[in-house]
């Protein structure tokens, strides 16, 4: 393959292509790429040819292109729909099963021998703000705004978000941002170590790309090397937020708290 | 010893300010825009456009305003109140 040559590969909720060494992933789902049973598919599909791509390739840029922001996360509508509909029991196993597949493409990404960079703008939450923790680096538009929600539903983040978030932060910090559940922005992100550049709207693709094209600089080798000695990923506290995850969904608090969401009459109800 | 206050706005001068930059971001004109109407009736303005809102004020002032304070906030008298308590 040139590795010069560019290439487009198309699903419903993503789209990747590979430029000069260069993986860009879009993704590209209304309202705000909520991850969901199809965006999951279209994330394991862009995983299984990552083994093919990052042969040629340097970098990987995570990006959105809906205006909404980078992901609002977990697509809380579809959970809720599908737990109403099944055996409780039932319910948990899929719940489990969605986490399982979810972590694999995650820590898979966390893993990926090239460097990796969220390049993200607006909403950066839940689910969202996990996938960007997956990459070695987060360049934010100034109107980035990251936040763990989840303990409003009565759950935890369920995407590898804590063990990530305590790999990167102070575990301080790591409290403040789950327990109170609040939003914060590029700056504050920045500030607490976890954003390593912010630029102005609409210039995060950009910046990621001069990223990317000064990574290109570097043997490989010592750049796999490098990353692989600094950025271990936590396997063990991983699979036990999944396990917490699924004790927690079992409790009458997250139905009312998925409830409550979903019937909202705001289309995108992100405050408390 | 001079504590060197001047430059602190005052909450009036807050107020106008936030009023001047919501009326330019959401284009509404200014005058249609009061300090104890309900904002998200006067700009019409959702969830999700209240966090860029939020976000623009956090930019603009250099403070940070955790969401749970302005819970309830829906007029920009009160808003302006908190972003002075964290100037």
């Amino acid at each position: 393959m040139n590795p010069s040559a560019t290439s487009t590969r198309e699903r419903e909720a993503l789209s990747w292509s590979v430029k000069d060494g260069v993986i860009e992933l879009a993704l590209h789902r209304e309202p705000c790429n909520e991850i969901g049973s199809v965006a999951l598919e279209s994330l394991e599909a862009f995983i299984s040819e990552l083994p093919d791509l990052q042969r040629n390739s340097h970098a990987l840029i995570i990006h959105s292109e809906m205006k909404a922001g980078f992901c609002a996360g977990a697509d809380l509508r579809e959970l809720y729909k599908r737990s109403q509909a099944m055996e409780k029991t039932a319910a948990i196993s899929g719940v489990r099963n969605f986490l399982e597949r979810i972590h694999r493409v995650l820590n898979q990404i966390d893993a990926a021998p090239l460097t990796t960079i969220a390049a993200v703008h607006g909403v950066t939450f839940g689910g969202g703000f996990e996938l960007a923790l997956a990459c070695d680096l987060i360049i934010a538009d100034k109107m980035a705004r990251f936040c763990f929600p989840e303990l409003r539903l009565g759950l935890i983040p369920g995407f590898g978000g804590i063990p990530r978030l305590k790999r990167d932060l102070g575990n301080a910090v790591v409290r403040d941002l789950l327990l109170t559940g609040r939003s914060f922005n590029a700056t504050k992100a920045q500030q607490i170590g976890l954003v390593s550049q912010v630029v102005g709207e609409g210039e995060a693709l950009r910046a990621a790309r001069a990223t990317a094209t000064q990574l290109g600089k570097f043997d490989r080798a010592t750049a796999i090397a490098a990353k692989q000695f600094i950025k271990p990923i936590p396997y063990e506290e991983l699979r036990r937020e999944i396990d917490i995850f699924c004790e927690l969904f079992t409790k009458p608090a997250v139905e009312s708290g998925l409830r409550k969401f979903v019937e909202s009459t705001d289309a995108q109800p992100y405050l408390p | 010893m001079d504590l060197n206050i001047s430059n602190m706005p005052t909450t009036d001068q807050t107020l106008d300010e936030i009023i001047s930059l919501a009326a330019a971001h959401f284009k509404v004109a200014r005058e249609k825009l009061s300090p104890d109407a309900d904002f998200f009736k006067t700009l019409g303005i959702d969830s999700l456009q209240t966090l860029d809102l939020l976000t623009r004020l956090e930019n603009h002032f250099h403070v940070e305003l955790p969401d749970y304070e302005l819970q309830g906030v829906s007029d920009f008298r009160t808003l302006a109140s908190r972003i002075q308590a964290r100037l």
